[in-house]
């Protein structure tokens, strides 16, 4: 860690400014007006630097209004009726280019630091790529110390129910609602605390050790910003971005971020949450995760018709009702409820194969979902509001399929 | 400055036409110029009320008057709509009024063409929002564009709605209406001036324009190169931006801000010559500076071409660039120092009054500032990987687009209305809309860097709950705000109806330049025969 | 005759009605261009007829509106002034479109410097190789993209050649027509003006030639990733141009033939003179770039 004059002006100011420092695992007392101290030594390097800058900007800003101030009092035409004749003073022209740009080289030099140091993703322990979708996040373990091939992959999706952020007012017309017109006028429900931040799967990463984060899309860019850990990369299509965080030991807890990049629709939904563990606990995790993830996929057929959709609804209210509507009755994507593809048996098969592979903007949800989810889900669109296509699909319907 | 010699009367060659026809196919710069300014205004109205629909959906969390979909239709609309059919045809407008009366010419140099600059506008925005209106009407479906003023591969090339075609169609008519419109400014500006007014005789608002409309004649031939790639993207099989190609959806910002940059700078240029001309007028003092204002415009101009990857830190630059990107963006804060500093030293030991132009334009040069510094600030590129796409951007850009262009544009309604339309705007709704905006806007935008720098990514249709309190402020200082400019509406309605005093040639008696030595309001033909300037 | 009073021209109806053309053209053209490359989602065929009545309607005020400039030119209206204006809006015009081929121009350079070696692992791509492209291999032109389409690369010394010495032989022939024009040489003027824009519908010709050739034989085609992109774009905006310069200097001929030019009053001629001048450095440009290195 840095302990440059600056650094310790800044600390100093921050818990000045923010009343009970938060504490780095709980966002109960998340800064509300000022930019995050950070975890990581770069975030709270960047912090540093943040706080250098707002001053030079401020006692600028300062100096500049005060002049004017006092020049609007002192030289007002009942204080000052003859006004000096001046307009030229290359004295002061000269002097009032050359101090900015002194002021300027004094705030470069430690931001080149510190942004070489942002750069350097060399000498990580866990590799982990990131992918960005539309809108959630997927994340796949690569590497950790010696095993090169960790193989350990899941997405995580928003997990604010529905019923808390869709709080209509109004419907159709002039200003489209277009996802929950059911819940018009129905009272809304008190938020959580972590409301519009928290995921089903959250990223768990071990303290006290470098962690690098290779940040890709599969659709469009999106951005993976975790304040915390010290500023923000851009998940490109098509290109690998790579960032890094060390998150010292003793400051284990939850961080929170959100995605940065406009991704469409539901860009404010894609939430990232890490648990950040001691080394211990990552190893434990990982080590049941790579055992979930050796067992073959199951397959085991479902019972009944009820028992899949019971899945499928679940499944289709937190992957699907984003694009495709509560109800089924479309949106970004297409509707399914009273719709020939999802009624037709002659539609079975491209039905699976849509939800599998994707087409254009609709995203593939193999490695996504299980073939036991697919399998649900794809039965309850086929007999869900009033589609009664009576299809039941197996795990290993959708398992050929793949 | 310069002065008059002879002054010539206006003998009418033709006559003025009237009627429909004289909006309609008019060639004189004046009436060009109101019916620009009566557009950006429009637009300005149009823009501001879809900046409500986004401040009434996130006066508190959870979504509840528009889907996020619409919203994000909202945030993109409201900016291309502010932009390009606010601030640069407001700016036009002025320069189409302003500049033949300030060098003594009888009108722009193609006066047709000039014509033709304008009426494309309504017609590309009729294209732009006919989807919104749609859209709005219609259940989402279709879509208007929604992707962000700054349009990104892939979300509008292979995600895009079907309205992006239209969308892109109808910014090449903006850019061949900019482009012309800035042909015209500086064919006027370097062959009409009057016997004797050089090149550095001429108002800083004739400078600041000539330089603006050099950026423009350079920068939007690239948007529309940008665009087109999209389309060809979107519909005949090109790669440009996708990877699988061998193309890069970086390549889009790089094009897109290699003109967006310097498109910031179109819209503050004129903004800054507009300051230079009131401040001297009401502190009765000679402008302190002149020649390193004009240095000073043309390096931010230049400058502004080597600066554009600071809006793109984060997609993962070489580190090379980076830092070329960052130490750039830097030095422009020394000539627009420059300009800040010349403006406190001519006020300084002035004689001041504070008419309402001159509160406009002192207000301009604080907020302006503010807006400025946090530029600054964003600049600093470690430091930006925090602050990108947080609402600390919106407010550093609204701090020097709306307090800053729009504040400006103000001012000079209100310093050359009464030559315009030959009333003085109304001092009582003046000063109502003066302090209401001056105190709202505050409200507005101010409280955005707070949840900026908390971490409100912008763009976020539904945010957690500690941004909550900021952002109920934030929306009612900007429905306050939206309210105020009520005022205005009222202040120029009451000047074209022309209700009123009536203003004499000279209303300000510190005033300078040729637009003062004609009547108010300017005859309909001026310096038919070149004035000899001094 | 020239005056020295400033030159105010009558109002006009012309730029307004240009205005109605232009917005059918785009209106029309964006629903054309997506009833067209995609018809499965964009129903009805309305867009093809606005697209070209608007068209139509915009070349025809064009030519109405330039007829009526070029009444009062010759009836002596114009004054010097005038003439300067429109030489300097030529030139600035000629500006823009130098940065219109700008943008084209970096999206080439940045795509063979930056992006081709990034996919390819240089600098600090080499996840981006290795997760996602790995079997991608970084070469110039693009003839296998990442996503495994591949083309022919074209090469330099065909037709493209026998085309750059066209050009360059029309830019030639032009300045003697210019000489001529400025000499009072009307013969001369009219003979080597007639060979120029003979050179420029040949060298349109032979470059749709080549795109055939591009299309049926070698797999380049606007798909065929970024070097097809590219390759079209470019050389398609510069055939657009030509195309438009010889119709400019086509109808300039006709303009010279009825003897409207002389050496002192003849802005059009030299507007479509320089128009000729840019276009053949563009196709210098385009050449080694494009198809040379
Ligand atoms: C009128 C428009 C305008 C103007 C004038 C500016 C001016 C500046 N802008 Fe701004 N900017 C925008 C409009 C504008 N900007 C917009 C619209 C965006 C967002 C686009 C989008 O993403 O949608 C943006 C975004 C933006 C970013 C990207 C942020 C991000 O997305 O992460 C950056 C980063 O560097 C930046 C920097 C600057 C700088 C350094 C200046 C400088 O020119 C400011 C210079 C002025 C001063 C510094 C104040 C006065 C100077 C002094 C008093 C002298 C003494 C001072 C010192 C030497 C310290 N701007
Ligand atoms: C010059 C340009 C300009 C101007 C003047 C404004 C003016 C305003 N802007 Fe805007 N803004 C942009 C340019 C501008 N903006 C840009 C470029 C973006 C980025 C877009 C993007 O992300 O892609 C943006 C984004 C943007 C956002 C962020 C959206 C998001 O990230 O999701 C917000 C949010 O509050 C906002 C608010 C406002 C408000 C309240 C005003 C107010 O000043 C408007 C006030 C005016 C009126 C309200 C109209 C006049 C009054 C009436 C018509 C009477 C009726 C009034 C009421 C009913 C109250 N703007
Ligand atoms: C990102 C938004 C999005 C999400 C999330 C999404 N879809 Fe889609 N879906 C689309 C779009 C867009 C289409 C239309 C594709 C096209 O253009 O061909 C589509 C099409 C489909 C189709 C084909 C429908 C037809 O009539 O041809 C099926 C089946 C489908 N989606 C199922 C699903 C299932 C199941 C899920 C959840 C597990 C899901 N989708 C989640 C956007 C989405
Ligand atoms: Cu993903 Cu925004
Ligand atoms: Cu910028």
């Amino acid at each position: 860690m840095q302990s440059t004059l600056f650094h310790r002006m800044a600390v100093g100011l921050t818990s000045l400014m923010i009343s009970g420092l938060a504490t780095a695992s709980d966002w109960a007392e998340r800064s509300d007006h000022n930019l995050r101290p950070g975890v990581t030594a770069v975030a709270q390097e960047v912090h540093g630097l943040h706080n250098t800058v707002l001053w030079i900007v401020s006692i600028i800003g300062l100096l500049v209004f005060g002049l004017i101030l006092i020049s609007m009092i002192r030289h007002r035409r009942s204080k000052h009726p003859t006004p000096a004749t001046f307009h030229e003073n290359i004295f002061l022209e000269v002097l009032w280019t050359i101090i900015p740009f002194i002021i300027l080289i004094a705030m470069a030099v430690p931001a080149t630091r510190v942004l070489i140091e942002l750069d350097d993703t060399a000498d990580s322990e866990l590799t982990v790529k990131v992918t960005g979708y539309r809108w959630r996040w997927g994340y796949e373990y690569l590497t950790y110390q010696d095993d090169n091939d960790v193989g350990v992959s899941f997405i995580s999706s928003l997990a604010t129910p529905p019923e808390q952020y869709e709080n209509p007012v109004l419907s159709g017309g002039l200003f489209p609602y277009g996802t929950a017109k059911d819940r018009v006028g129905t009272p809304p429900q008190d938020k959580d605390h972590n409301y519009m931040l928290e995921v089903d799967n959250p990223l768990v990463i071990p303290s006290g050790q470098k962690v690098r984060f290779l940040v890709t899309s599969d659709d469009v860019i999106h951005s993976f910003w975790i304040p915390d850990f010290g500023g923000k990369k851009d998940a490109i299509p098509g290109f690998v971005n790579e960032t890094w965080a060390l998150v010292p030991e003793g400051e284990e807890g939850t961080y929170y971020g959100q995605c940065a990049e406009l991704c469409g629709k539901n860009h404010a939904f894609m939430p990232i949450m890490v648990n950040v563990v001691t080394q211990d606990e990552f190893q434990d995790w990982l080590a049941q995760k790579k055992e979930e993830a050796a067992a073959a996929p199951d397959l085991t057929p479902f019972e009944s018709l009820d028992a899949a959709m019971e899945v499928g609804e679940k499944v289709y209210a937190s992957n699907c009702a984003l694009c495709h509507g509560q109800n089924g009755e479309g949106g970004i994507g297409l509707p399914f409820a009273g719709d020939d593809f999802a009624i037709k048996p002659e539609h079975r098969e491209e039905h699976i194969h849509v939800v599998l592979e994707g087409r254009n903007a609709m995203p593939a949800f193999k490695g996504q979902l299980t073939p036991k989810d697919i399998a649900a889900v794809i039965t309850y669109e086929r007999n869900a509001w009033g589609n009664d296509s009576g299809d039941l699909i197996q795990p290993e319907d959708v398992h050929e399929e793949e | 400055m310069s002065t008059v010699a002879a002054a010539h009367d206006d003998h009418d060659h033709h006559h003025a036409p009237t009627g429909l026809k004289r909006w309609l196919f008019s060639t004189n710069h004046k009436d060009i110029g109101t019916l620009y300014l009566w557009f950006s205004f429009a637009m300005f109205l149009a823009g501001g009320f879809m900046a409500m629909i986004i401040r009434a959906e996130l006066i508190e969390p959870g979504m509840q008057f528009v889907d996020p979909e619409f919203f994000n239709q909202m945030t993109t609309v409201h900016g291309l709509t502010m932009v390009f059919g606010a601030v640069m045809p407001g700016f036009v407008g002025l320069a189409n009024w302003l500049i033949p009366l300030m060098i003594g010419a009888p009108d722009m140099a193609l006066p047709r063409m000039n014509n033709w600059s304008f009426w494309i506008l309504p017609f590309a925005f009729t294209i732009l929002l006919s989807s919104v209106l749609l859209s709005a009407f219609g259940h989402g479906n279709p879509s208007a564009p929604n992707f962000g003023w700054t349009f990104y591969a892939p979300l509008s090339t292979k995600y895009g709605p079907a309205s992006t075609d239209l969308f892109i169609l109808s910014v090449h008519m903006m850019g061949i209406s900019s482009i012309m419109g800035a042909i015209n400014v500086i064919v006027t500006v370097f062959n009409l001036r009057a016997p004797g007014m050089t090149l550095m005789k001429m108002p800083l608002f004739v400078w600041t324009w000539l330089i603006t409309a050099f950026l423009l004649i350079a920068v939007m031939p690239v948007l529309a190169g940008a665009v087109t790639m999209m389309l060809t993207d979107r519909h005949f099989g090109t790669s440009f931006f996708d990877a699988a190609g061998g193309g890069d959806p970086v390549l889009f910002q790089h094009v897109f801000w290699f003109f967006g940059h310097p498109e910031v700078y179109i819209m503050i240029l004129p903004a800054f010559g507009i300051v230079s001309a009131i401040i001297p007028t009401f502190a009765r003092k000679q402008l302190f500076g002149y020649a390193s204002m004009v240095y000073a415009t043309a390096s931010i101009a230049l400058l502004s071409f080597v600066v554009w990857a600071h809006h793109m830190f984060t997609v993962g630059m070489p580190l090379a660039g980076t830092l070329f990107f960052m130490y750039m963006t830097m030095l422009i804060s020394v000539p627009t120092g420059v300009k800040v500093f010349n403006w406190v030293a001519t006020m300084w030991r002035g004689s001041m009054t504070f008419e309402l132009p001159m509160k406009w334009a002192i207000t301009f040069v604080i907020l302006f500032t503010c807006g400025g510094l946090s530029g600054l600030m964003l600049a600093i590129t470690p430091v930006d990987f925090q602050y990108h796409d947080t609402y600390f951007v919106v407010a550093h850009f609204h701090y020097v687009l709306v307090s800053g262009a729009v504040f400006t544009m103000f001012a000079a309604a209100y310093y050359w209305l009464p030559k315009w339309s030959g009333m003085m705007p109304n001092k009582v709704l003046g000063e109502l809309h003066f302090w209401n905006s001056l105190i709202s806007v505050n409200l507005l935008f101010f409280p955005m860097h707070f949840v900026g720098l908390a971490g409100m990514p912008r763009r976020y249709a539904d945010y957690a709950l500690q941004f909550a309190d900021y952002n109920f402020w934030i929306s009612i200082g900007g429905f306050w705000f939206g309210l105020s400019q009520l005022f205005f509406l009222a202040v120029c309605l009451q000047c074209a109806l022309k209700k009123g005093e009536k203003a004499e040639a000279k209303p300000w008696d510190g005033a300078e330049g040729l637009e003062w030595e004609v009547p108010s309001p300017a005859p309909f033909h001026t310096f038919d025969t070149p004035p000899v300037v001094k | 005759m020239a005056t020295d009073k400033y030159y105010v021209p009558e109002s006009s109806p012309w730029p307004l009605v240009a205005s109605v053309g232009l917005f059918m053209t785009a209106f029309g053209g964006a629903h054309f261009i997506q009833q067209a490359t995609d018809p499965d989602t964009f129903s009805g065929s309305w867009g093809r007829p606005l697209f070209f009545f608007g068209l139509a309607w915009l070349w025809l005020t064009i030519a109405l509106w330039w007829r009526d400039t070029i009444k009062e030119s010759r009836g002596g209206l114009h004054s010097h002034q005038l003439g300067i204006s429109y030489r300097q809006g030529m030139l600035w015009f000629i500006f823009s479109e130098v940065m219109f081929f700008g943008a084209f121009f970096g999206a080439l350079f940045y795509t063979r410097w930056l992006i081709v070696p990034w996919l390819g692992g240089a600098g600090s791509n080499a996840m981006t190789h290795e997760l996602l492209w790995p079997d991608f291999q970084a070469m110039w032109p693009l003839v296998k993209t990442p996503g495994g389409t591949t083309t022919q690369a074209m090469g330099a010394w065909g037709l493209p050649a026998i085309n750059t010495a066209i050009l360059l032989t029309s830019s030639i022939t032009l300045t003697i027509a210019h000489h001529a024009l400025l000499a009072g040489k009307r013969g001369k003027l009219i003979g080597f003006q007639a060979i120029t824009v003979l050179l420029g519908a040949i060298f349109l010709g032979l470059q749709v030639e080549e795109y055939i050739h591009a299309y049926t034989e070698m797999g380049l085609t606007l798909d065929a990733g970024i070097y097809g992109s590219l390759f079209f774009l470019l050389t398609g905006f510069h055939g657009a141009h030509v195309t438009i310069g010889t119709i400019f200097l086509a109808v300039t001929l006709i303009r010279v033939i009825k003897g409207h030019f002389d050496a002192e009053n003849n802005f059009a001629w030299e507007a479509g003179a320089w128009y000729w001048h840019f276009v053949d450095v563009v196709w210098l440009f385009l050449f080694v770039v494009v198809y040379w290195l």
